[in-house]
């Protein structure tokens, strides 16, 4: 079945350009094909991938931008994992938080699970619950200029952008998976352990 | 130290643990802490739409080198046992401060089943519970709490009594 904002680009793709010269943002993928696509566009410290905890990715974003505010934190997730937690997206822009953005992967479908249609692929609008929630700057990509134009605004802006993605499989990239090595690592890496 | 109210001296032992970020929901039970992190500039006091979201930001917090707390009520504990194995797997610390309904003098049969699960709950998900009675343990319990999560890096809940905090009065 088409749906009238079925989305045609490549997850792969898209994330490997958000992500290409990370420099020193904190990343945080939501459960599933989020986690894969960042783990495939390069591992590294500061990435910290969900691998459960569905629905939590833009909370931890948030705990971590007030934490580091001299940081930026991008939440890079799909729908299925933002609808879930989707007062989440009204908790964060009620927070104040400036150096947040969230960028999600939307291909109106359940990836993980055969592919059913999400809220988003039947006529939800996560873009919209953003601008509802008080999100300032909200926007929808729908191509690859887009795509780079947004990989410097996610960055340093606190933005909400919907990314129109395929909805085919792509091959899985398994990142690591063990939750207190890479909550270790990430703490490591941004010099807050006591030892 | 000696603080007028219990309140005052659970405030007090989380600013001494070093917490900088409170995520809570609206409760009566917790109105002075939720007011005095507000009150606060050193403080982040972080409104809630669903308790879960606390247990994600205090990972957040935590991976980003900060310490935080959530205030929640027992009716919000069943809402969070999946989130939960979020610091349990990542060996991150948590602590929470339940105030609890449904046992002490309640008039509200929707609180019952909630507040009865809350302790077995809880320590089936993982969690360390303690349960405070009295107001002159409160402090000392939270402190200790505080260290027992952050310091060996586990979740850690205080339970806070109805029969301390007051039944709620409906009829006034």
């Amino acid at each position: 079945m088409t749906r009238s904002n079925d989305g045609t680009l490549d997850r792969r793709v898209v994330v490997a350009e958000l992500l290409r010269e990370p420099g020193d943002l904190l990343v945080v993928t939501g459960l599933g094909s989020s986690t894969y696509d960042a783990g495939a566009a390069g591992d590294r410290p500061l990435n910290f991938y969900l691998w459960g905890a569905m629905g939590g990715a833009a909370m931890i974003g948030l705990g971590i931008a007030l934490a580091q505010p001299d940081k930026h934190v991008l939440v890079l997730t799909g729908d299925g994992e933002q609808l879930m937690g989707m007062g989440a997206l009204a908790t964060v822009a009620a927070s104040g938080a400036k150096n947040i953005s969230i960028a999600v992967l939307d291909n109106g479908r359940f990836g993980e699970t055969g592919a059913q249609f999400s809220h988003t692929g039947l006529g939800a609008d996560l873009a919209a619950v953003a601008s509802a929630c008080g999100w300032q700057t909200v926007i929808i990509a729908r191509d690859m200029d887009a795509v780079g134009l947004l990989r410097t605004r996610l960055r340093q802006e606190n933005m909400f952008a919907v990314l129109r993605i395929a909805a085919d499989e792509k091959p899985r990239h398994l990142p690591p998976r063990d939750g207190a090595y890479l909550a270790d690592r990430f703490r490591r890496a941004l010099g807050v352990t006591a030892d | 130290m000696q603080h007028a109210t219990w309140q005052e001296g659970v405030y007090a032992a989380l600013k001494t643990a070093g917490i900088t970020q409170i995520g809570y929901v609206p409760d009566a039970g917790h109105k002075y802490l939720i007011e005095a992190a507000h009150a606060d500039p050193a403080m982040k006091a972080i409104v809630l739409t669903t308790e879960e979201e606390g247990i994600a930001l205090a990972a957040g917090a935590w991976l980003g080198g900060a310490r935080c707390a959530l205030l929640m009520q027992s009716s919000g504990v069943g809402n969070c046992i999946n989130m939960l194995s979020l610091p349990i797997n990542c060996r991150m610390p948590f602590l929470t401060l339940v105030t609890m309904r449904g046992e002490w003098g309640e008039f509200n049969p929707w609180q019952v089943p909630m507040g009865s699960a809350t302790q077995p709950v809880l320590t089936a998900a993982g969690v360390h519970v303690r349960r405070a009675e009295r107001p002159d343990e409160v402090a000392e319990m939270v402190a200790a709490s505080a260290t027992l999560a952050f310091d060996t890096q586990i979740p850690v809940a205080v339970l806070l009594s109805q029969r301390l905090i007051g039944a709620k009065v409906w009829v006034k």
